[in-house]
């Protein structure tokens, strides 16, 4: 299976590759290539211009810069999961770089490819979200960022313009009292695969009592979403298991769930209740 | 276009399309038909070989991306004996059909050699990237187990069918 043809470039600096993309209005970004390859052979998606950022150096650094984490555009899966500065400062991000695809796909995706990806089930949308992330986007034109909450538009899109790249994902450091954590159902069961449901969850406790929190999720609709009556029940509670079965009992509220292949609307539903309330619970461990 | 690299220790330059995939190279234009073509959607496993010593699917990879890299094969693993893995296959009959077995060992090499002591729950999740359509995982984990001993200097345990 190939694709079609198309015209391939592999700059060796930002600058080129920023240029190559304003100059081609038809060019596609790529990282790691873990989603656009596929997409490419099943000819679900034929760019006529592929950028390869892969040979661009200095991209793939996670570094700490005081309050938060900036991971560049091609750290790979692997090297999120591993990270102790993300396991310490980001766990949720941590762990579903860990769960995300199988071994070989998370030593040559990215994490920040799969963000721009937006797959509707892919598991760092909804820890960038619950975390809080912002995502930095270049063009010749300059430097914007996004909040995640405003980066994922809908299936496989994000806010993204197409001569933009993510060149790195700003990653807020876990303070005293805060948590997270992501958990899922995959698709091949256990945590395998791309989730049927998955969930994650930020939570930060002052003085015995939850003051804010912020859960998302993944799976469930047409993309990565923030369940955001989730976080307004649990804020002002003790956070104990009550206050979590409770909260998450709003895990679906106002969240637009699509039944898909792997679920009804009915059992996803569930499963969001069931994946919140367990996200919530290792968040405050 | 041209792609230059090292396959298994032999600097190469071949001439490929913006849209060959890497096992696509390795397996038409070098004759290397150790690696496998299974799924061609990335799930299978088959075709994985090491880019600059990691397990990547080839078949989900453009020749083009490794330019200047050094690849792998099954072909290659050997060093004038068996891979421990290899033997592990053999010693421990860790295939029925082979037709995933190169790319389970080459997944499986790369596993340990990042871990030589994993647990059984390890060895299963580390192949969770390599489908094996004939089942027979059972003693493709008892091979990959064979293999982590010989690589720690232990002895391996005794086969299956020989404990009663």
């Amino acid at each position: 299976m190939y694709p079609r043809q198309f015209e391939y470039s592999a700059p060796a600096s930002l600058d080129e590759a920023l240029a190559a993309l304003a100059n081609n209005p038809a060019a596609k970004v790529m990282s790691g290539g873990m989603s656009l390859i596929p997409m490419m052979k099943l000819r679900l998606f034929s760019p006529a211009v592929v950028v390869d950022i892969g040979k661009i150096g200095g991209l793939d650094s996670i570094e700490d810069r005081g309050d938060h984490l900036a991971i560049g555009a091609l750290v790979r899966h692997v090297a999120t999961a591993n990270s102790p500065l993300v396991q310490q400062y980001a766990a949720a991000l941590a762990k579903a770089a860990s769960l995300t695809g199988d071994p070989q796909v998370r030593n040559q995706g990215t994490t920040c490819g799969a963000i721009a990806h937006a797959d509707l089930a892919a598991d760092q949308t909804a820890a960038v979200l619950a975390l809080g992330a912002t995502m930095v986007a270049k063009s010749t034109g300059g430097t914007r960022e996004i909040a995640a909450a405003d980066f994922f538009v809908d299936t496989l899109t994000c806010a993204l313009q197409p001569d933009e790249i993510l060149v790195e994902l700003l990653v807020p450091k876990a303070g005293a009292g805060e948590g997270s954590a992501y958990t899922k159902l995959g698709r091949r069961g256990g945590e395998s695969d791309y989730a049927v449901a998955g969930a994650a969850a930020w939570v930060r406790k002052t003085n015995g009592s939850v003051d804010a929190a912020r859960v998302a999720l993944t799976g469930v609709g047409s993309k990565a979403v923030l369940a955001a009556a989730v976080g307004d029940a649990l804020v002002g509670s003790d956070g104990s298991a009550t206050a979590i079965e409770a909260a998450s009992a709003h895990a679906a509220e106002g969240v637009n769930v699509l039944e898909d292949l792997h679920g009804s609307v009915e059992y996803k539903t569930h499963l969001a209740k069931v994946y919140v309330q367990r996200a919530l619970t290792a968040a405050l461990t | 276009m041209e792609v230059s690299l090292t396959v298994n220790g032999q600097a190469v330059t071949s001439e490929v399309e913006a849209r060959t995939l890497l096992v696509h190279l390795l397996r038409e234009n070098l004759g290397l038909t150790g690696t496998h073509v299974g799924c061609e959607t990335g799930y299978c496993g088959a075709c994985t070989v090491h880019v600059d010593g990691t397990p990547v699917k080839s078949c989900t990879m453009l020749a083009a991306q490794v330019e200047g890299a050094e690849v792998t094969t099954v072909e290659g693993l050997a060093n004038g004996e068996l891979h421990p893995v290899q033997e592990g296959f053999w010693e421990r009959h860790g295939l029925q059909c082979g037709y995933c077995t190169p790319g389970m060992i080459m997944t499986a090499a790369g596993m340990l050699a990042d871990n030589d002591n994993p647990s059984e729950d390890e060895i299963r999740h580390g192949i969770e990237g390599n489908l094996c359509r004939c089942t027979g995982y059972h003693n493709i984990v008892r091979a990959i187990e064979y293999a982590a001993a010989k690589m720690r200097g232990d002895e391996p345990a005794a086969p299956d069918w020989e404990v009663v």
